[in-house]
């Protein structure tokens, strides 16, 4: 064994660190990896995390499928994803090593808390024999501690129960991993005495473990192979940061966007996994001028914003893919009649239930075609956490503008990861121009703006324009019920036209990594941005021929996309379902798109996008 | 958002709430007199056009907006009250009607039914009840009896029917009535209640479909049984009924008996008396069939509570109150921040 450590130490620069933390539902890892992250933050390095939790909101103790893990990914330099593989695996009992260890490369480092591997939780996890035993892990760098015992035996002197003791072992080990990464413990302990400010106990408590765990690691013997390490600070653009989860920026960005029109926001919802947290903070800013309303289903919740949006307000719903499907019909009569309405889809994995709890990108046919008949809408996908706040105000923007429903297609992924961002100003942000027609001279209600199509906002209340909307096809001349065969063909070119010319008022298409023309082109949406930018940057950087297109509007797609895809040899689509954007743009464009499916619950890994640029660019097909 | 106040107070007239449109009900339906009841009802009851709101979901009830020259929504099938409920939520001044049927409300609908009555919403709901699918011709609805022949149970139905008094009061609905389709007089007066109650007030109209279920009230409304099958329940009267008034209800225990006045020493003084605040007296009532009992008619129950919009708006207020203007530069920069120089 190496010399014991003291505190004037040589430290090892790293440039990047994944963390892995990973135990039993109740262990609190999810705790422990937002404080290292936050920690990570003012640290000043750049960072990005994923938290992955079972559905079960207590699973039964030391089981498989309990295990509750969060990674985190903080460098020095601009990173875009949680990192593929954990460089340092934290394993608080059996279950949550098995599951975990195979996604460990050989020499990582793992530390592990020998007081739960006994022999019914070693059962539990379906281990025969003990791997802290049975060279198993001979290939890792392990740290195995007694975790459980150190901890509950720093809280003795504070009197805490038994049960209550054994609790502090996550911060015990956030102490320990403190001090091997060079770490403040400042923000933590400052963070422990708010939130238990009514039991100072407790918070006395959880920061003597966290003290204990980090003068465990000052004093203790480390094994061969660990060292202490440091993470220099990344290179930021100047400005204000803080971190932000997805649900949270959709949740800020509707209320921005309130602010922005100057109209109120109706927010009804109905909570489902992983949407929920976006009602649970929007609720929180009844005084930004917003309404939430939690109805009793997914049905009512569309509805209720739609019939807000007719009496003048912003409707706003939120919801993951079954929902989606449930909203179907009322999304058709909020085209029909032509309102705004936005709707916040946090993708999960499907069909039916699926897996709740974990992300997918696969409502993306659902979102372009889930309807009866002919039944266009806009549809937008944030491609980070923070860019959730800047798509949740242009939905808002394009929804009040062209009096149209528009889909926000968010996933599990960035709905719970979270990423340092620059904290925008209120005054750099897009105006949002909110008019309700009030002449009654020639009124109709189906009056339209000869540019944009988008039919006039009279709002019930008004004097002189009381009229009649509904699902029923309307004359294009007097917003009159008609059957008229020909008036229903020209409305619904009308429909389908309104929302094609959204082309002309977003971005065109750009290229994100690359140039326009080459072997090949990356083409991702939503989610996948950061895991497919940071492969087509290393695949650039070893001088391979390869660009990152990364589409933000899905419908209508950008007006100069089809020529810019048609300058590559080849395009093929990354995806996190069963090749649905591929399928669209062949369709769409004619183009032989080659699909990159991955429909695992789990996002893209750099590694895996690298092997499938280098079959691409060798002409095979890569599936 | 204010709406905006009307230019000058004009006495209105049935025909200001008369749209342009073509009233496309068959001839003898028992919508015609329905609409002609609440067009009459509005000028009286002082209210402006822009502020009248008709909301329907799906079904030939549900067509009634069009016919009303208000503010008219034609929304899905079933879900009125939700789309009622979000147009309350974003401007409580505005006041809704809505209008279902027993398919619309009870079957599609019944989830949002029960949910606008238990928060109580203010608005005034209009169920016609036909007993039948009308639009979609002639199929039977939860309403239906068992056994009625209809196209999807030509061996007759074997569902058990719904009772919308019923159903509305285990809903916890505050206002709770009855009308006739035919009988203008008491179902505008029944209205005029309605639209005074604040809060969800519930009204069940009888109405016949001369298409699909001709008749199917008729053994209560028709001229010779008319007085002995409905009971017009009134806020501390006695529960009378028949020709002279002499038939009365004794109500014990969630039991109910029918008794003659002057007959076997029973006066008018053992007949139970009605009120509108008692939740058992009103199931009990609503539950009275005929022919052993009369059907009651009238305001069975009315407690009124407060109305949910109102209390929304008053939250959203408190929390204006309490945090000031919702500030987005102080939001975006709350809780853990750290500066990049």
């Amino acid at each position: 064994m190496d010399t014991p450590v003291s505190q004037d130490v040589t430290r090892k620069t790293l440039e990047s660190v994944v963390i892995r933390f990973a135990g039993d539902s109740g262990d609190g890892m999810q705790l422990a990896g937002t404080q290292f992250t936050q920690t990570s933050a003012v640290a000043g390095n750049d960072l990005a995390t994923f938290p992955d939790f079972p559905a079960e909101i207590r699973a039964p103790a030391g089981t498989l499928f309990g295990v509750s893990g969060f990674q985190l990914h903080f460098a020095s330099k601009e990173i875009l994803t949680p990192g593929d593989e954990p460089d340092v695996l934290v394993a608080m009992n059996p279950a949550a090593l098995k599951v975990n260890l195979s996604d460990v490369p050989s020499g990582g480092f793992i530390i592990i808390n020998s007081g739960a591997f006994s022999k019914a939780n070693l059962k539990k996890a379906g281990y025969e024999s003990n791997p802290l035993e049975d060279g198993s892990l001979d290939a890792y760098r392990v740290l195995s501690i007694d975790i459980s015992r150190l901890a509950t035996a720093s809280v003795e002197h504070t009197g805490l129960g038994a049960k209550s003791a054994l609790r502090t072992k996550n911060v015990w080990t956030l102490g320990l991993l403190y001090w091997l990464f060079d770490r403040d413990r400042g923000p933590t302990t400052e963070w422990l005495k708010q939130k238990f400010a009514k039991k100072p106990e407790l918070a006395e408590a959880n920061i003597a473990a966290l003290n204990a765990g980090h003068a465990y690691g000052e004093t203790a013997e480390l094994p061969v192979g660990v060292e202490l390490y440091k993470v220099p600070k990344a290179k930021l653009p100047p400005g204000t940061y803080r971190n932000i989860e997805g649900n949270q920026a959709l949740a800020w960005g509707i209320a921005a966007a309130a602010k922005l029109a100057k109209t109120p926001v109706m927010f009804g919802s109905y909570p489902i996994t992983p949407a929920s947290s976006v009602l649970h903070a929007i609720a929180k800013l009844k005084h930004f001028g917003v309404t939430t309303f939690q109805a009793e289903d997914e049905i009512a919740a569309v509805c209720s914003a739609i019939g807000a949006s007719w009496a003048g307000a912003i409707g706003v719903t939120s919801t993951s893919g079954p929902g989606m499907a449930l909203k179907g019909e009322a999304i058709g009569l909020a085209i029909m009649i032509e309102l705004p309405l936005v709707i916040l889809d946090v993708q999960r994995a499907g069909p039916s239930t699926g897996m709740p709890t974990k992300t997918e990108q696969a409502d993306l046919f659902q979102a372009l075609y889930g309807r009866n008949s002919d039944a266009p809408l806009c549809v937008l996908a944030p491609q980070s956490p923070g860019d959730c706040f800047a798509m949740a105000i242009e939905a808002v923007r394009i929804a009040t503008k062209y009096m149209t429903p528009v889909i926000v297609l968010s996933d599990g992924y960035i709905a719970n990861g979270a990423e340092p961002w620059a904290v925008p100003s209120f005054a750099d942000l897009p105006e949002i121009k909110v008019e309700f027609h009030t002449d009654p001279e020639g009124f109709h209600p189906y009056l339209r703006d000869p540019e944009t199509l988008a039919r006039v906002w009279p709002i019930p209340g008004t004097p002189g324009l009381e009229h009649r909307v509904g699902g029923l096809e309307k004359n294009f001349d007097s917003g009159h019920i008609s059957y008229d065969p020909d008036n229903h063909h020209k409305m619904t070119q009308v429909r389908a036209g309104k929302i094609l010319g959204i082309a002309n008022d977003i971005p065109e298409q750009t290229v994100e990594l690359g140039q326009e023309g080459g072997k090949l082109a990356m083409v991702s949406w939503g989610s996948t941005f950061g895991a497919v930018n940071e492969a087509v940057r290393q695949a650039r950087s070893q001088g391979k021929d390869v660009s990152h297109i990364h589409l933000r509007y899905m419908w209508p797609m950008p007006r100069n996309l089809e020529a810019l895809l048609k300058t590559y040899d080849k395009v093929v689509v990354p995806e996190l379902n069963n090749g649905q954007l591929a399928h669209v743009l062949r369709g769409e464009y004619l183009i032989p798109a080659q699909s990159l499916p991955k429909v695992a619950g789990k996002p893209f890994r750099v590694g895996e996008l690298l092997r499938a640029i280098d079959d691409a660019l060798e002409g095979k097909e890569s599936n | 958002m204010a709406p905006l106040d009307p230019p000058a107070a004009k006495k209105l007239t049935k025909k200001d709430f008369t749209s342009d449109q073509e009233v496309r009900w068959c001839p003898g339906c028992g919508d015609y007199a329905i609409l002609a009841a609440i067009q009459r009802t509005l000028p009286e009851l002082g209210v402006s056009r822009e502020k009248s709101l008709f909301i329907s979901g799906i079904g030939c009830s549900s067509r009634f907006p069009y016919y009303m020259d208000t503010y008219g929504f034609h929304t899905i099938h079933g879900r009125a009250p939700s789309f009622a409920t979000g147009v309350k939520l974003v401007n409580p001044e505005l006041d809704v009607w809505l209008i279902t049927g027993d398919g619309d409300g009870l079957s599609i609908g019944g989830n949002h039914l029960l949910h606008v009555l238990r928060r109580n919403v203010n608005v005034q709901v209009m169920m016609f009840n036909n007993r039948i699918y009308g639009l979609t011709k002639g199929q039977y609805s939860p309403t239906s009896l068992v056994g009625l022949k209809s196209p999807s149970s030509p061996m007759g139905s074997i569902d058990a029917p719904v009772n919308p008094m019923a159903f509305a009061l285990g809903a916890n609905a505050r206002f709770v009535a009855r009308g006739i389709d035919t009988m203008i007089k008491p179902l505008t007066g029944l209205f005029k209640e309605a639209h005074a109650h604040k809060g969800t007030s519930f009204i069940e109209i009888l109405q016949n479909c001369p298409v699909f279920n001709d008749g199917t009230w008729t053994h209560v409304t028709a001229k010779d049984v008319s007085s002995d099958m409905q009971l017009w329940v009134e806020h501390g009267q006695p529960l009378l009924f028949g020709k002279d008034k002499k038939k009365g209800l004794v109500i014990s225990g969630g039991d109910a008996k029918v008794v003659t006045v002057g007959e076997d020493g029973v006066t008018e003084a053992d007949v139970t008396v009605h009120d509108e605040t008692n939740l058992g007296l009103a199931f009990t009532l609503a539950h009275l069939l005929p022919p052993a009992f009369p059907m009651v008619f009238g305001v069975v129950y009315r407690n009124p509570g407060p109305a949910y919009d109102e209390s929304v708006v008053a939250q959203v207020a408190e929390a204006v109150e309490k945090n000031g203007e919702g500030d987005i530069d102080a939001l975006l920069r709350s809780g853990h921040t750290w500066s990049v120089e």
